[in-house]
């Protein structure tokens, strides 16, 4: 059967070729060309781009993207497992209910979004008039990294939580039956039956959050203050205010490569656990 | 569930064509405009659509970059634009923009000699202003002593996590040019090298780096002090009496907005039609009441309302006006001041 | 039940914060003052202006007109490549995920301006066709990201039970699979109209001709300060929704049937 199916990629395989392929073809063009030959006439290679990534500045702006990017995955994963492992458990008839109701915030739009964390979070925010009633002092909650990730993780939840559902719901139950039946306790038949099983979805999940967010610039805009560089707003800013696409497509190569490279990674764990769900 | 989806996909479907009812093509002229977002009153355009029996595209950009980037590729062909000194030069400059046959505006008359023939558009060729403004330091008269004049409130220990500068490279390293009496157009690495070493200096009493919020922080006593065009300064102070807004003595930034036809514009003539009719004293003053900018217009200045007219940020001082400079298209020395404000703000 | 409890709580907290940032735009749709920072009392007015404001109204039009389409199209050729790309070997599978993670990684403001580089390559006029298309291919990897964990956790066996059982495989793919993997193709519909609805940065590069949409809209007025009309627009889109879910609720509850449909198998 496998083989014949294979057949239903040939679509994307095209379309990739052409608005992902082709696109990304240029990026990289530009990455190694110089700046102001943008005629094809007097092009001229060069790998000056690359090199001027390796300046300690701009490898400080990387990693503390990544980090940035990696703690808010965390908190999503935590704070959204339970999520989806809830919604997966409620009754039937309420369940898509309850998954509209929590993509439902995201169809608002993100800059309102986020003017609406900075009301809540300013020095004269909801927060601080409650802390202040209560006879409390201030706190700094606007302008600093855990404005950002509060704000990354509000973004992100739902890209976490709605594929880590779907590995969840619909999972034969009577293999968690068997489970108890064999005598494993319920935090046993979590951690060696369910959680196995819904890796795939948190995969994906990783995936979906960690990606964006190492990127994203609005967010670190808006909520961080822009105290710092991240590599979002460095190529945005590059492409747009500076005019260097040359130096940006550099950037946005390399950040293609180290993300591509840890994901690849990852995906060896999923393959491997994928083998031992195959047992059932 | 099946139903659900279905359910859903129905009632899309319905409010999609019921929404596909109303905007509809027409064999009418049509004149594609590109602005700033929320930077004319619409009502104009209705009322020029109806008279003239034109057909109006307006489409908005955010930011001056935003549209250079999407002009400067050809995307789309737009009868006219209205945009920011610096960027207008640039486009100059690559010979995207054509001559105004300003026999076709005869309203230009009313336009501000003091604002024809600036630096962007030298011989006059080129373009109508539109509206314009200064770069200076709003602040809260509650929190801060005295009345501030100088560049320096930007700096004072005393108001440390309650400065707010703005991520805006050409806006901030200026002030800080500025500050130290060097022009905000240079291309003097040293000089850029000490602005660097101020901004640095600064940068542990800022509270943020911001733009488009500065407004809305300020009205809602968020901050003590920022760094704003003189345009959000009056909206602002319209909403909350305790803010002043003045330009450093040292001198600062002054920019005008102006209207310009593309080189590869279809409807040159309809264009000028249209800046000849925001132009008129009636149109513009409409216009002002809407965008609380200062006007470039000599005959509607004189009924504009009364606490416009006396708000220093508005309707500055001649002295001040003298005193400010327009920042220039730097062309590709704009990497220097690139690579110094993401050392300032990677510190 | 006490542990029924703690789930009931969690989630609550959850939704609390899911819903905190959207309360606080509801309430500044009835400020009758133009900035966030300062309440000016209640006001109905921007309710009133938004049905006069031509602009929004139109942006409103193509961002559902896009989204919907997007998400429809994409959800479509997601979940066929999803299904193609499972039963690949190991090798060409990599590339195919390592290539569509490829839009994911991006920053949008890269995704955007090489395409529409490419668009213009192909002189293709820039408007609702060219953003439609932009929409589609930044959507697609997310509807396979949301199809392929139903797929690695279903039973591999199951559609070669059904051929086994005389089904033609495109029989199976219908009977089988889809209904199997559906939850994943909600998910991945969802995710895909969601993105569409809030993309800024790639819509604004590939569109033209006066077409916009709700996020160029909003953006384009940040620097004067977004009016409480969008405010507005979002409460009523809001409501919208949540009566629709309601009266689906409703009507699923009485009929019940989806009892039958998530019995397992």
């Amino acid at each position: 059967m496998g083989n014949k199916q294979k057949y239903l990629t040939y679509p994307y395989i095209v379309w990739m070729f052409i608005f992902i392929l082709l696109p990304v073809a240029l990026v990289f063009l530009y990455s190694i060309t110089e700046k102001e030959s943008n005629t094809i006439k007097t092009i001229s290679f060069t790998l000056e781009n690359y090199r001027l990534f390796f300046d300690p500045l701009y490898i400080g702006v990387i990693l503390r993207s990544l980090y940035l990017a990696l703690i808010s995955t965390l908190f999503c994963l935590i704070l959204g497992y339970p999520v989806a492992y809830f919604i997966s458990k409620a009754s039937p008839s309420y369940r898509n209910t309850i998954l509209m109701l929590f993509i439902l915030p995201m169809w608002m739009n993100m800059l309102l979004r986020t003017y609406a964390w900075m009301t809540i979070l300013g020095n004269n925010g909801l927060i601080n008039t409650f802390i202040s009633w209560m006879g409390l002092p201030k706190l700094n909650l606007l302008y600093n990294n855990a404005a950002i990730i509060i704000g990354m993780v509000y973004n992100f939840l739902p890209f976490m939580v709605l594929p880590i559902y779907t590995s969840l719901s619909k999972m034969d139950k009577r293999i968690i039956e068997a489970s108890y039946d064999l005598g494993a306790d319920s935090k046993t038949t979590f951690r060696k039956v369910i959680l196995p099983l819904s890796m795939p979805g948190v995969i994906s999940g990783i995936i979906m959050v960690f990606m964006p967010a190492v990127s994203s610039f609005v967010i670190p805009r808006l909520l961080g203050g822009n105290k710092q560089a991240y590599i979002g707003t460095l190529i945005e800013k590059l492409f747009l205010v500076t005019g260097n696409w040359n130096f940006g497509s550099a950037i946005a190569i390399i950040m293609m490569l180290i993300i591509l490279v840890s994901m690849s990674v990852m995906n060896k764990f999923d393959i491997d656990k994928e083998g031992s769900a195959n047992l059932w | 569930m099946k139903k659900n989806v279905l359910l859903i996909i129905t009632i899309l479907m319905v409010l999609i064509i019921l929404g596909g009812c109303s905007p509809q093509q027409s064999e009418k002229v049509v004149l594609n405009i590109f602005n700033y977002g929320e930077y004319i009153d619409t009502d104009l355009i209705d009322e020029f659509e109806s008279k003239f029996d034109v057909s109006i595209n307006y489409e908005i950009y955010p930011t001056p970059e935003d549209m250079y980037t999407k002009v400067k590729s050809g995307a789309t062909s737009y009868d006219l634009i209205i945009s920011s000194d610096y960027m207008i030069e640039r486009l100059i400059n690559e010979g995207m923009v054509q001559e105004i046959n300003y026999d076709n505006i005869p309203n230009y008359q009313y336009i501000d000699d003091n604002f024809k023939k600036q630096p962007y558009d030298s011989e006059g060729k080129y373009t109508v202003p539109y509206f314009w403004g200064t770069l200076g330091v709003i602040y809260n008269t509650e929190i801060v002593e005295g009345t501030p004049d100088s560049w320096d409130l930007l700096w004072d220990e005393k108001y440390a996590g309650q400065i707010l500068m703005m991520d805006s490279q050409r806006d901030s390293l200026g002030a800080a040019l500025k500050k130290l009496g060097y022009s905000l157009n240079t291309v003097n690495p040293d000089e850029l090298e000490e602005a660097k070493q101020l901004l640095i200096q600064q940068k542990p009493m800022v509270m943020a780096y911001v733009v488009d919020e500065v407004r809305d922080m300020m009205i809602g006593d968020e901050a003590a002090i920022a760094l704003l065009w003189s345009g959000e300064a009056v909206a602002a102070m319209g909403e909350n009496e305790k803010l002043n807004y003045y330009v450093p003595v040292e001198g600062s930034n002054i920019w005008v907005d102006a209207m310009f036809i593309p080189s590869d514009a279809k409807n040159k003539e309809v264009a000028e039609k249209f800046i000849n009719f925001l132009c008129e004293k009636e149109n513009t003053l409409r216009n002002i009441d809407y965008v609380w900018y200062s006007t470039v217009h000599t005959e509607a200045i004189k009924e504009v309302e009364e606490f416009l007219f006396d708000n220093p940020g508005f309707n500055p001082s001649q002295e001040t006006i003298n005193n400010t400079e327009m920042f220039r298209d730097l062309g590709t020395n704009i990497n220097l001041y690139d690579k110094v404000w993401t050392e300032v703000l990677s510190d | 039940m006490v542990k029924k409890n703690i789930h009931r709580i969690y989630m609550f907290l959850v939704f609390i914060f899911l819903y905190a940032p959207i309360a606080v735009l509801v309430i500044y749709s009835f400020n009758d003052s133009t900035s966030r920072g300062n309440w000016g009392g209640f006001t109905f007015k921007w309710y009133i202006e938004l049905f006069q404001d031509r602009d929004i109204k139109s942006a409103l039009y193509y961002t559902v007109l896009v989204a919907f389409f997007a998400a429809s199209i994409s959800t479509i050729i997601g979940t066929l490549s999803a299904i193609g790309l499972y039963n690949l070997k190991k090798g060409p599978r990599a590339i195919f995920m390592n290539l569509n993670y490829l839009p994911v990684v991006n920053p949008d403001i890269v995704t955007g301006l090489s395409l529409m580089i490419l668009y213009l390559s192909v002189n293709m006029k820039l408007g609702f066709l060219s953003m439609l298309l932009s929409h589609i291919t930044f959507d697609i990897p997310y509807v396979i990201l949301a199809v392929l964990p139903k797929l690695k956790s279903m039973n591999k066996h199951l559609a070669e039970a059904a051929l086994d059982l005389g089904a033609t495989p495109s029989y199976a793919l219908r009977k089988v699979i889809i209904p199997e993997i559906m939850p994943g193709i909600i998910t991945g519909f969802l995710i895909a109209f969601t993105l569409s609805i809030d993309d800024f940065v790639i819509s604004f590069f590939t569109t033209g001709s006066g077409v916009t949409n709700l996020s160029i809209v909003i953006y384009s007025m940040a620097r004067r300060g977004v009016k409480p009309t969008i405010n507005a627009l979002s409460t009523l889109m809001l409501l919208a929704v949540l009566i629709l879910l309601f009266l689906i609720n409703k009507k699923s509850s009485l009929t019940n049937r989806d009892n039958k449909f998530d019995g397992g198998y």
